[in-house]
């Protein structure tokens, strides 16, 4: 009669055999699962291996060990064959990128509307900040006011600074934050009116969308800048900035009207009625019942209506407006510092610094949808 | 420097307010205090953005004198950045004064318009450029050269032209954008890069060698240069003009921005006409008898202009070529001051 064994306590675990563990496990799993996945791996290989060097050695300075010129470099040293990207010449025309025309002897004003505008806008958009109130009404409308005096001037003793003079990423944070501030409620507004009983207001309110959303953005800068000033009395000009900033948010606002129309249907028949039924005005059951929650829905939409607006404002440079874009085209004929890869440095700044301000817009837009989330995640 | 639709589109709008000008420029520029002159959006030596973000360049000195004539002030000027297509539209609509921006002068611009071209800044053409180690001298060797030239521009059909009449054998390869010209140049895909002369000039710059090229002599087309106003106010059209004649005859007479003041005193009588010393010839323009002084003092001569942006000693390092003043076998002449 065998005694039965029986263990009195548990095997010590052991850790997994290494083929499936670790680095090996995790290549095996992921990049050498079957045939196909390991001549796919080989080719991503390859494809790196070719492309990584040249444009790290495009990118980085002779320090990094790359072929970049670092700023403080000189235009000499950006001037041989197989040159890298000359950063020093971002470097020394970079206020020329920032404020473009603008006086070197009065950077002081847009330096300080741009700090008022990071102290403003920081406390507005991080939720757990009180007095949203006081700090919406600073931004919105004492904020706007103070910044076109204090850079236009000729009040207060302040040297005028004509808006031909404005330039670079001034011009382009300047359009962009007008049309997109601009743009939400003139669009909230096209979108109700859409859904409107009264005839009147529905018939118009289709009309300005239709029109807007039908022609492209820059048909109508090129109406603005071009067939406007044909059509006003002699001697009497609008300011071209402010007919750009007109244009561009008339345009976006149609188009918000739209993303906001598709959150308003997005709401069943019974949140309106429900509101009707409780005797709330129209306005108060749009405002407290109906748009919080189509808003919410639509957070996506409206962002990637704001990251497309940001960067189409790059589009007024075709009409002689200095935004960054075209301070970097302007600046890339710079013949103190012709250089093989002078164009291709300036756009590539250009394209990082557009690059942070969406990505920045993007990831804010995410951290909102997380927190307005209240029972509708998927 | 090619027509578009639109401006055609608009030349019929143009006629009808071009008509009703404003004979008033001058009164207007003295109350606002200013010249509102439009520039190109940066074209090297003509008119970009110096170190500094001023405005900088051979045509934008144009526009200095013409405020240093008014104002006894070069700064006195503001500047609109604009595009092809809008700078017609803009001179009509009175939303600049006068247009100094690479605008190459033809009849159809300068009748149709409703604008006027007071002369030629810079004499530009079409030319060639190819490497110093092949050892061309004239074009006229290039039969059978590999030409790079950007396809569907009037370049295409300039050389074309060119080759057909000189008998030469037309080898072309066509490109559709400008940068890839150049790069398929700068590789070594053609023996010739052809375009204007000014702008072969301001690529070449760019090239890690500029000394590796050489731009032929020849220039096989036209594309004069100029300023522009509107038409119908003769008084500012006789302001600019003047403005342009007499930085060529401050050149002619060799009279500087650095020895202008000592010329005060010389016993040339085309000198004393031109600075005022003996006669009045502002009075009839609208201006002080010293308007010419004035340009001079603030702005220099032609030459120096042409030195100063675009010349030889400049990273563009153009040759005075055609512009040299008439005496010295170029085409720039101004009527006597007298």
């Amino acid at each position: 009669m065998s005694i039965a064994f029986v263990r009195t306590d548990m095997a010590p675990s052991q850790s997994p055999p290494t083929r499936s563990s670790g680095l090996v496990g995790w290549a095996r799993k992921n990049l050498f699962a079957t045939p196909v996945d390991t001549i796919f791996t080989i080719i991503g290989v390859l494809f790196l291996i070719w492309a990584v060097p040249p444009i790290y050695g495009f990118i980085f300075p002779t320090s990094l060990g790359g072929n970049a010129v670092a700023p403080g470099g000189t235009v000499e040293q950006c001037r041989v064959e197989n040159a890298g990207a000359c950063w020093a010449y971002i470097a020394a025309r970079f206020n020329f990128f920032i404020y473009g025309f603008y006086p070197i002897s009065e950077y002081w004003r847009p330096n300080i509307v741009f700090a008022m505008g990071a102290v403003l806008i920081v406390p507005l958009l991080w939720p757990a900040i009180p007095y949203k109130g006081i700090n919406a009404l600073l931004f919105f409308v004492v904020f706007p006011v103070v910044s076109f005096y204090l850079l236009n001037g000729g009040v207060f003793g302040l040297k005028p600074v004509p808006t031909e003079q404005w330039g670079g990423l001034m011009v382009t944070l300047i359009i962009s934050l007008v049309g997109i501030i601009c743009s939400i409620p003139i669009g909230i507004l096209l979108a109700l009116g859409r859904q409107s009983d009264l005839p009147i207001i529905k018939t118009l309110c289709v009309m300005f969308i239709e029109l807007w959303r039908a022609v492209p953005l820059i048909t109508v800068l090129f109406m603005a800048s071009i067939m406007l000033p044909l059509f006003m009395p002699q001697g009497m000009t609008v300011d071209k900035l402010l007919r750009a900033l007109v244009g561009v948010t008339l345009f976006a606002s149609a188009y918000l009207a739209e993303v906001v129309r598709g959150g308003l249907q997005a709401l069943p028949r019974g949140q309106y009625e429900a509101g009707a039924s409780l005797g709330l005005s129209y306005w108060k059951r749009m405002f407290f019942i109906i748009l919080p929650q189509a808003l919410k829905h639509v957070i996506p939409g409206i962002v990637n209506n704001f990251i497309s607006l940001f960067k189409d404002t790059s589009l007024v440079s075709i009409v002689g407006i200095f935004d960054l874009l075209n301070t970097v085209q302007a600046a890339s004929s710079d013949i103190d510092w012709a250089s093989p890869t002078q164009a291709v440095t300036g756009y590539l700044f250009a394209a990082f610094v557009f690059w942070i301000f969406c990505f920045a817009m993007s990831r804010y837009s995410l951290f909102m949808e997380r927190r307005l989330n209240t029972g509708h995640k998927r | 420097m090619q027509k578009t639709l639109l401006t055609i589109a608009l030349s019929a709008s143009l006629g009808l307010t071009a008509t009703a000008a404003h004979a008033q420029t001058l009164e207007a520029v003295k109350e606002k205090g200013y010249v509102q002159c439009g520039v190109t959006g940066g074209v090297p030596g003509f008119s970009a953005p110096d170190a500094n973000n001023n405005w900088a360049g051979l045509e934008v000195d144009f526009c200095r004198a013409l405020a240093a004539a008014i104002f006894d002030d070069a700064e006195a000027v503001r500047y609109t950045p604009l595009t092809s297509q809008e700078r017609f539209a803009a001179l009509s609509a009175g939303e600049i004064d006068v247009l100094s921006r690479t605008t190459t002068w033809t009849m159809s611009r300068d009748t149709d318009l409703g604008i006027s071209f007071i002369g030629t800044m810079y004499y530009d053409g079409q030319g060639f450029m190819v490497r110093k180690a092949d050892e061309i001298a004239s074009s006229l060797d290039l039969s059978g050269a590999a030409i790079c030239i950007e396809s569907g521009t009037t370049t295409e059909l300039n050389a074309a032209d060119y080759f057909a009449a000189n008998n030469l054998e037309f080898n072309v390869v066509v490109f559709t954008d400008q940068d890839e010209v150049v790069k398929a140049f700068e590789d070594g895909r053609c023996d010739v890069y052809t375009t204007d002369a000014s702008a072969l000039a301001a690529e070449r710059s760019k090239f890690a060698n500029p000394d590796d090229y050489i731009i032929l002599p020849e220039i096989i087309s036209k594309e004069p240069l100029g300023p522009v106003v509107r038409q119908g106010d003769s008084t500012w059209f006789n302001i600019a003009r003047w403005t342009y004649f007499a930085l060529l005859e401050a050149e002619e007479l060799g009279v500087t921005q650095a020895n202008v003041d000592e010329m005060l005193g010389a016993d040339n009588p085309s000198i004393k006409r031109l600075l005022g010393v003996e006669g009045d010839f502002g009075a009839p323009i609208g201006l002080t008898a010293d308007w010419a002084y004035r340009i001079i003092k603030h702005v220099g001569n032609y030459g120096e202009s042409f030195d100063r942006h675009v010349g030889p000693a400049t990273q563009i390092g153009l040759a005075r070529g055609l512009n040299a003043l008439w005496k010295d076998g170029g085409l720039q002449y101004a009527p006597p001051i007298r």
